[in-house]
């Protein structure tokens, strides 16, 4: 035994006793080895007990050795990198690691939560459901809430990074235990692209632990020449510590690499990292997991899956305990008594649940002076906090106690299917191996191994070879390698299927990690939660982090004898994605902070930035809602820059404003059938706001529309909809009149957009000087001119948001900036103002013109808003059907109105509903305020909205909140529009 | 995740695709002619079959061009991908067969 770990042997395993590594546990300061993971760093330190368990707070020691690991949940690290509930198997041992039991306190061995142990009898599945109905569930939730979970959630931010990558293969082979790397070494010699997947640091899976001969050297040897080999080949991809997670359709599978362990990310390594692979063919080389035995006082530190022990003395060069007793009702669990053995550790017994054990072990086992127990079991144990003795009975039915620290169990292996029915396989049960198996797969894939219930070296590396061979025939490609040889093996004698040891004292348990017991089972078949599905939710069975990995077959079995149906008729739960638990981080990747959304800065940002802009996000766009003057708040900002458009010059960046070029000879008759209203007869040079409808006869975006001349047009767009409104028009295009000769274009990127408005912006526009005549008789408002501005090739068109005169001044992206700087300099003498969105939506409201998705919504037609005309209209059109509809023809409808407020200093809130009281007191909704400002040049609050019956209404004195208003028309401000035609 | 043959660029991730929902869906007109049940039926009824469905789908991160695909909705195996206008053809076990 070795130093300061008394648990670990002087020689064997893949751990370097030449590099120490120190980490700490629960607070207590321990050294393992290079090579070691937490869990065998920990047994090597005899460390028994490691965790509580979830509710009954029982002391819990280490089961496995894997991804089933139920029992040792750690909190890792400490601070900002601190990750609750990582499996000690699955922590590879670095310099420094810190870690903590989780589910206890004050700590692992004086736990307060133990109390609920002692209350166990009354807090069985379901305790919950039956117990906390008075006076209702929420007077009990916060109580329950804080008790339940494991360990604790970060509160910091997580600063590591994450990444994902794609990739594509001819071959996916996942494990590579021997059947795997048989599968990947004939695919990678036969020119195949392939990956080999391996959740473990190293390859070899059960070799790494049981003795094999393979064409004439050692397993080891051997493991090392398939891994040159491999590294030699072209194409070949080899992933160690990277779990196979998801199996989709049409072999796309999700695979989580463990790059960088605490220390290293601190250094700047990434974390984890997400492939997404599509695959040609898979290969399943997933193994088997032991099962365990479900016996009273099965939790109890010290009790051992058998595999699981064998794992920790060959691999790691660790005897979990000092004095051990085996009990299995199948061969596997014999090797793990000659593993101990051979390391020097005492076996008292091996306890054989089956009446004839095989021959060979039983002398094997006298040669080592082991006895063997057939026909027995083990039906109780004892120990405080950790494993102390263990009560057999033998094939006569005489009860003993015999003294251990070390029970290794196994109840046969179950194969590990979960990707294969997650890539929509179906299971059969095999009476043989009492397993469930792959039966008919759903997609190119084939599982080889023990994976198929093939559990012998010589018989695994067979399958994986064949596996391979068919794959690479469907591939075309060929096959030069012979398959790998194993020397003679001995075949396992059938096991004796034995799901529940009865006659204990005591919980035994099914589920460690949710602890559900046998009789927990037996309540639910008792109270007809007989479906396995019920079962699961009902007792929380197979639902802990471990995902059942441990307990569902064992499970379903108890089940399907407590009702005298077969395991296959019982049937299994639905395996899920993902197989092994995975920080919520690797989902998100590199799109975190500033990269999950990149927001879109306009041509003219730096500008912005230059007047004092306050930034808002708009639709994926940092535009300014305002430009505050140093002390000035935002409200008041708002009210200077509209009032600046009223009595001089404003100047508005609109760059996201959708264009979408519509060119071709049939362009006139397709826009026809898009806008609700008619574009044909606009003549070239010309202006027309129109607005689409769905095929519900719902407005979803309104804007103007340019004839440039016959055979071309742009359709401009709200901002919010230049990207929807773009793929609406496509595909009317492509999938109902693929017959018009049109062409769509979005352009909005490629043009930036300045407005200038105000009674100054023709005067101003005159001075940076344009290629045409400004005139108001030559270029009037609803008109567009190509040409040039300050002597910039430009776009312009000559309508109004705001209800002064206005220009919308289009020039290439990159010469926005220089267009800005030009316009504000020639107005300098105005008093132009930068205006941003708060004031433009004021200016807009005050004119009552409409926003679509704020003064309109999915139930909105264009008949609501006082756009009856448009049925007059001779064309089809997209949504007009709609509106010949009854339902939208109702006089009732919500129309859209303007609110006065009888106090002008009143401000309508927004979303404020017009109130109605019925006869008998009952207040109703008449309709809503939609938008609301003060509008600084009439002195008064302004606001749209809707209400029933719509302009019908005006006159009508109406409540609003607390506040009375009259329905007016929309316009508050000149409504006969004098000012923009100007 | 599927694997869709975009008939313009080859096979592409489901990821970089939309999908429009059931294909081949007659437009009546002229509006006038049409009854409110007629029209009531184009807007809102679609078929949702177990086993062969025609759906429009748009490659919207690639070509941006609409097709069709003629799929099982039980296995999610893609029996077919044709252009829009061309007629769909029929499932080797017969419409709406589920294997």
């Amino acid at each position: 035994m070795s130093g300061t770990q008394p648990f670990r042997l002087a020689s064997g395993g893949e751990v370097d006793r030449d590099r120490p590594i120190r980490f700490r546990f629960g607070g207590k300061a321990y050294t393992g080895f290079e090579g070691d993971t937490l869990a065998s760093a920990l047994l090597a330190n005899g460390v028994r007990l490691a965790g509580r368990s979830f509710k009954y707070h029982r002391p819990r020691g280490l089961i496995g050795m894997g991804v089933e690991e139920s029992n040792v949940l750690v909190q890792l690290g400490s601070a900002d990198r601190s990750t609750p509930n990582v499996r000690a198997t699955e922590v590879y041992l670095y310099e420094g690691l810190e870690a903590a039991p989780v589910n206890c306190w004050p700590n692992v061995r004086l736990d307060i939560g133990g109390i609920n142990n002692l209350m166990s009898r009354f807090l069985a599945a379901g305790f919950y459901y039956k117990t906390f109905m008075w006076p209702n569930w929420h007077f009990y939730e916060g109580i329950i809430r804080r008790a339940a979970g494991l360990g604790r959630a970060p509160t910091q931010r997580d600063p590591d990074r994450y990444e994902s990558r794609n990739a594509h293969c001819d071959l996916l082979v996942v494990g590579s235990g021997p059947a795997g790397l048989a599968a990947a070494r004939l695919a990678a010699a036969s020119g195949a692209r392939v990956m080999l997947v391996e959740q473990d640091s190293l390859l070899g899976g059960s070799l790494l632990h049981d003795d094999a001969t393979i064409d004439g050297s050692d397993a080891r040897a051997w493991i090392d020449a398939t891994k040159e080999m491999l590294a030699a080949s072209e194409d070949i991809v080899v992933l160690a510590r990277t779990a196979a997670v998801g199996y989709f359709d049409h072999n796309a599978l999700t695979l989580l690499e463990q790059v960088g362990n605490e220390a290293a990310c601190a250094a700047g390594s990434v974390r984890y990292r997400l492939w997404n692979v599509r695959a040609k063919r898979v290969i399943l080389a997933t193994g088997a997991l032991d099962r365990p035995l479900v016996f009273s006082g099965n939790d109890r530190p010290g009790v051992m899956l058998a595999t699981a022990v064998r794992h920790y003395v060959r691999r790691f060069g660790v005897v979990p305990g000092k004095k051990a007793i085996v009990f299995t009702n199948n061969d596997e669990a014999y090797r793990t008594a000659f593993a101990l053995a051979e390391a020097g550790t005492i076996v008292s017994a091996v306890v054989d649940a089956r009446s004839h054990p095989p021959d060979d072990f039983s002398s094997r086992l006298s040669h080592f002076g082991i006895a063997l127990i057939a026909g027995g079991a083990v039906v109780a144990t004892k120990g405080a906090k950790a494993l102390r003795a263990v009560q057999v009975r033998s094939g006569d039915g005489a009860l003993r106690w015999v003294d251990c620290d070390l029970l290794a169990m196994s109840g046969g292996l179950n194969p590990t299917v979960h990707l294969f029915c997650q890539s929509g396989g179906k299971l059969r049960f095999d009476e043989a191996t009492a397993s469930f198996l792959p039966g008919n797969s759903a997609q190119a894939e084939e599982s080889v191994g023990a994976a198929a219930g093939t559990f012998t070296v010589s018989g695994a590396l067979q399958s994986g070879h064949a596996a391979a061979h068919r794959a690479l025939l469907t591939l075309d490609l060929e096959c030069c390698l012979d398959a790998p040889v194993c020397a003679e093996e001995r075949l396992p004698q059938p096991l004796l299927p034995l799901w529940h040891v009865s006659g204990g004292r005591g919980k035994a348990f099914v589920d460690f990690q949710n602890d559900v017991s046998a009789d927990d089972i037996g309540l639910a078949a008792r109270e007809n939660f007989i479906s396995v599905e019920h079962l699961k939710r009902y007792t929380t069975l197979g639902m802990a982090a471990d995902q059942g990995k441990t307990s569902n077959v064992n499970a379903l079995a108890i089940m399907a004898s407590l009702t005298g149906r077969s395991v296959q008729d019982t049937g299994t739960t639905r395996y899920r994605f993902p197989f092994t638990p995975m920080p919520l981080a690797s989902f998100a990747g590199r799109a975190r902070a500033d990269l999950f959304r990149p927001l879109r800065m306009m041509p003219a940002h730096e500008r912005h930035i230059r007047h004092g802009a306050a930034f808002e996000d708009y639709g994926g766009w940092m535009r300014p809602s305002c430009y505050p003057l140093p002390g000035e708040s935002h409200a008041a900002a708002e009210q200077r820059e509209a009032l600046a458009v009223r009595q001089s010059a404003g100047l508005f960046e609109g760059s996201p404003l959708g264009k979408i070029e519509v060119v071709g000879p049939d362009a006139a008759k397709f826009l026809d059938l898009i806008y609700a209203n008619t574009m044909s007869t606009l003549k070239s040079g010309k202006v027309r706001y129109g607005l689409m409808l769905n095929e519900l006869g719902a407005i979803i975006d309104d804007g103007v529309a340019a004839r440039v001349e016959d055979t071309h047009y742009i359709v401009c767009t709200s901002s919010g909809g230049a990207a929807r409104i773009a793929a609406w028009l496509e595909e009317w295009l492509q999938c109902e009149w693929p017959g018009l000769d049109v062409v769509v274009a979005p352009v909005t990127t490629a043009w930036g957009v300045v407005t200038l408005t105000g009674p100054a912006a023709r005067q101003i526009l005159e001075k940076v000087g344009t290629s045409f005549d400004l005139a108001a008789d030559v270029f009037p408002h609803m008109s567009f001119r190509e040409g040039l501005v300050a002597n910039i090739p430009a776009r312009i068109f000559r309508v109004s948001y705001t209800g002064e005169v206005s220009y919308e001044i289009n020039v290439p992206a990159s010469h926005t900036p220089e267009l800005w700087d030009r316009l504000f300099a020639a107005g300098a003498t105005h008093g132009i103002t930068p205006i941003g969105v708060d004031g433009w939506m004021l200016l807009r409201t005050e004119k009552g013109f409409l926003h679509i998705g704020a003064d309109t919504d999915g139930t909105t037609t264009p008949l609501d808003v006082g756009w009856g005309y448009v049925l007059k209209k001779k064309s089809d059109f997209v949504g007009r059907r709609s509106l010949l509809l009854p339902e939208n023809q109702r006089s009732d409808k919500l129309g859209f109105v303007g609110f006065r407020a009888v106090d002008p200093a009143v401000i309508l809130p927004v979303g404020e509903h017009v109130v109605i009281t019925d006869a008998d007191s009952t207040q109703r909704s008449d309709g809503y305020v939609t938008s609301a400002g003060f509008s600084p040049v009439l002195g008064m609050g302004v606001a749209l909205g809707m209400i029933h019956g719509g302009d019908t209404r005006l006159g009508d004195t109406v409540s609003i909140g607390v506040h009375r208003a009259q329905v007016v028309p929309p316009a508050a401000y000149d409504p006969e529009g004098k000012r923009l035609n100007g | 995740m599927l694997l869709i043959e975009c008939p313009w660029c080859g096979p592409r991730d489901e990821v970089e695709f939309q999908c429009g929902g059931q294909s081949h869906i007659e437009r009546p007109g002229p509006p006038e002619a049409v009854s409110d049940e007629r029209w009531g039926a184009y807007l809102f009824e679609r078929i949702n079959p177990k086993g062969l469905h025609r759906e429009r789908w748009l490659h919207a991160f690639g070509c941006r061009r609409w097709f069709n695909i003629a799929r099982n909705t039980a296995t999610h195996e893609i029996i077919a991908v044709y252009r829009m206008g061309e007629s769909s053809p029929d499932a080797p076990s017969g419409d709406g067969a589920v294997p």
